[in-house]
């Protein structure tokens, strides 16, 4: 049970990650290899306010900010430096690396018996994992609401259209750079805000925390996608917060079967790649039946 | 009265390279208000060129570009969007694929607008996009709701042109609008075209390829060869030339 209800928390925190990550991946229509850079450094400013003396809940703020710059950096190394964005991005999340290094001041940093959101106020009287749960609860409702609102404001509705058809975008006279340095800032600032919390949760910072963060949040999106098939776009951000809490109840489930923790990296790539095949998968699968179909028939 | 003014406009491509090439050289053309203008020529004589350049999508190497009376040379699309709308060749070009119908269009009615943190209001408008596309033979109007993707080329290419019109443009660009689909919805197109440049007293340039369009839609035809204009004409004289007598403009 206990693992259990770590692992919804977890999944719910992950989810604030894939839920930005969704903005570049899926409506931007990009792969951002900041992401990986933009994590360990929302959990490297937060750590890092809060062990000295900052609030959790600013040091939390502040995670959220780091990511937007680095978002930014990505964004303007892209649109107005004319980098390709896959190398905008590696840039970023390797220049960002060493930023880290100097916040941390070592490779890892604890946050030993400081306050942090999940044991102040009224959350540190709740049984085990459920602070976890409840925060994370609490701020992807809160994310999905706003994304909501923000995806269905005039500016959303050009943000999402610069994703889907740039050309036609820019002919009807929305400026489709700022629209990617903002997705970027937003994108990343969530991603940052998911570094910040998540290591709260865990109790520590540390530089190479980011290694693999571009593949859980793809899978949770995914593994959304496929579970839920088609839905509005609100429900579809709904669907990347369950697929990340299925994606680590998955984990949870392959890590039951005997696998090492160390294993994880590997798993999570097969888990993604599979995901990403099914559609393929069903495709043929419903051909068969199709044929199956047309020959029963009279 | 003049609306659109091209002055001594000249694009070089790859200049200071052994590639450099003038696509346009010193054209000087200019549209009276109302003017539906058919722009013919060679692949390669510069049409698209100059599409470009009136739209702000590639800025001239010289000259200057009025758009009543307002200097626009410097002006990038996304500013000119305000002014000026467009059609592509491309289907896809125009729509938004992941949108709905009614999203596309609400994108279009804030054209050159200030995009705001202001809810996007879609159920205000359906009405008035249902009205606007309940007389075309396409069904539109009964897919309002689906996504762009789904619609076929004919639809989308009716959907881009209504995008382009529903806000009344100060001038109307169409590349080659019906040159990708089949010749009866091609057909349908181009009489909507004609029907609501007249309505709203629009002032157009349509590329085409086909001379009898060319002659039959408008009221003024230009051929450009070589970035160079070789004919425009207007008028009873325009009415007395045959596609033959256009044909002569395309032989070197």
């Amino acid at each position: 049970m206990n693992l259990i209800t770590s692992t919804i928390g977890q999944g719910l925190l992950w989810g604030i990650l894939a839920l930005g990550l969704y903005l570049s991946f899926r409506i931007l229509n990009f792969p951002d290899m900041t992401v990986e850079g933009t994590f360990p450094f929302g959990a490297a400013v937060c750590v890092s306010a809060i062990v000295h003396g900052v609030n959790p809940w600013l040091a939390t703020l502040l995670s959220f900010g780091a990511g937007m710059i680095t978002g930014a950096v990505t964004g303007l190394l892209y649109t107005k430096g004319k980098i390709p964005v896959l190398l905008a991005g590696i840039l970023t999340m390797t220049g960002v690396y060493s930023v880290n290094l100097r916040i941390l001041g070592k490779a890892n940093v604890g946050l030993l018996n400081n306050k942090t959101l999940l044991n102040m106020g009224l959350l540190q009287n709740l049984p085990t994992n459920f602070p976890t749960i409840f925060l994370g609860l609490a701020f992807a409702i809160c994310i999905v609401f706003l994304l909501a609102l923000f995806l269905n404001t005039d500016l959303g509705q050009a943000f999402i259209a610069t994703g889907d058809n740039e050309n036609m975008s820019r002919s009807l006279g929305i400026n489709t750079d700022n629209m990617k340095i903002l997705g970027l800032m937003v994108s990343n600032g969530l991603i940052g805000l998911a570094g910040g919390l998540l290591a709260q949760n865990g109790g520590y910072a540390d530089v190479n925390m980011g290694i693999g963060t571009m593949v859980i949040g793809l899978a949770a999106i995914i593994i959304g996608e496929v579970v839920y098939g088609n839905l509005s776009l609100t429900a579809r951000l709904v669907a990347v917060v369950v697929g990340s809490i299925l994606y680590r109840l998955v984990l949870l489930l392959v890590l039951q079967l005997g696998f090492s923790t160390n294993d994880f990296k590997l798993i999570s790539s097969i888990i993604l790649a599979i995901c990403m095949m099914l559609p393929l998968f069903q495709e043929k699968f419903h051909i068969r039946k199709l044929i199956k179909k047309g020959v029963e028939r009279p | 009265m003049s609306k659109l003014e091209l002055k001594h406009i000249t694009t070089t491509v790859n200049a200071g390279t052994s590639e450099e090439k003038q696509i346009l050289k010193d054209i000087n053309l200019t549209l009276n208000d109302g003017d539906f203008v058919t722009l013919l020529g060679t692949n390669g004589a510069g049409k698209s060129t100059l599409l470009n350049v009136i739209n702000g999508s590639l800025f001239p190497t010289n000259g200057e570009i009025l758009l009543d009376g307002k200097n626009l040379t410097n002006l990038s699309e996304v500013k000119r969007a305000k002014y000026i709308s467009q059609v592509f060749q491309d289907p896809k070009m125009g729509t938004a694929p992941r949108m709905t119908v009614a999203e596309n269009f609400l994108l279009a009615t804030k054209r050159g607008q200030r995009r705001g943190l202001k809810l996007r209001g879609l159920d205000k408008h359906l009405e008035m996009f249902s009205r606007e596309t309940s007389q075309l033979p396409n069904g539109l109007n009964q897919r309002l709701n689906t996504f762009v993707g789904a619609l076929s080329g004919g639809q989308r290419q009716t959907l881009s042109f209504l995008m382009a019109t529903i806000n009344r443009p100060n001038l109307l660009l169409l590349d080659e609008h019906t040159a990708a689909l089949d010749p009866n919805t091609s057909r349908e197109l181009l009489e909507l075209t004609d029907k609501v440049v007249r309505e709203q007293k629009l002032t157009c340039v349509m590329i085409t390829h086909q001379l009898k369009d060319a002659l039959k839609y408008g009221n003024r035809t230009v051929i450009l060869k070589d970035g160079q204009v070789v004919l425009d004409v207007s008028g009873d004289k325009r009415k007395k030339m045959s596609e033959d007598d256009i044909l002569q403009f395309f032989a070197n």
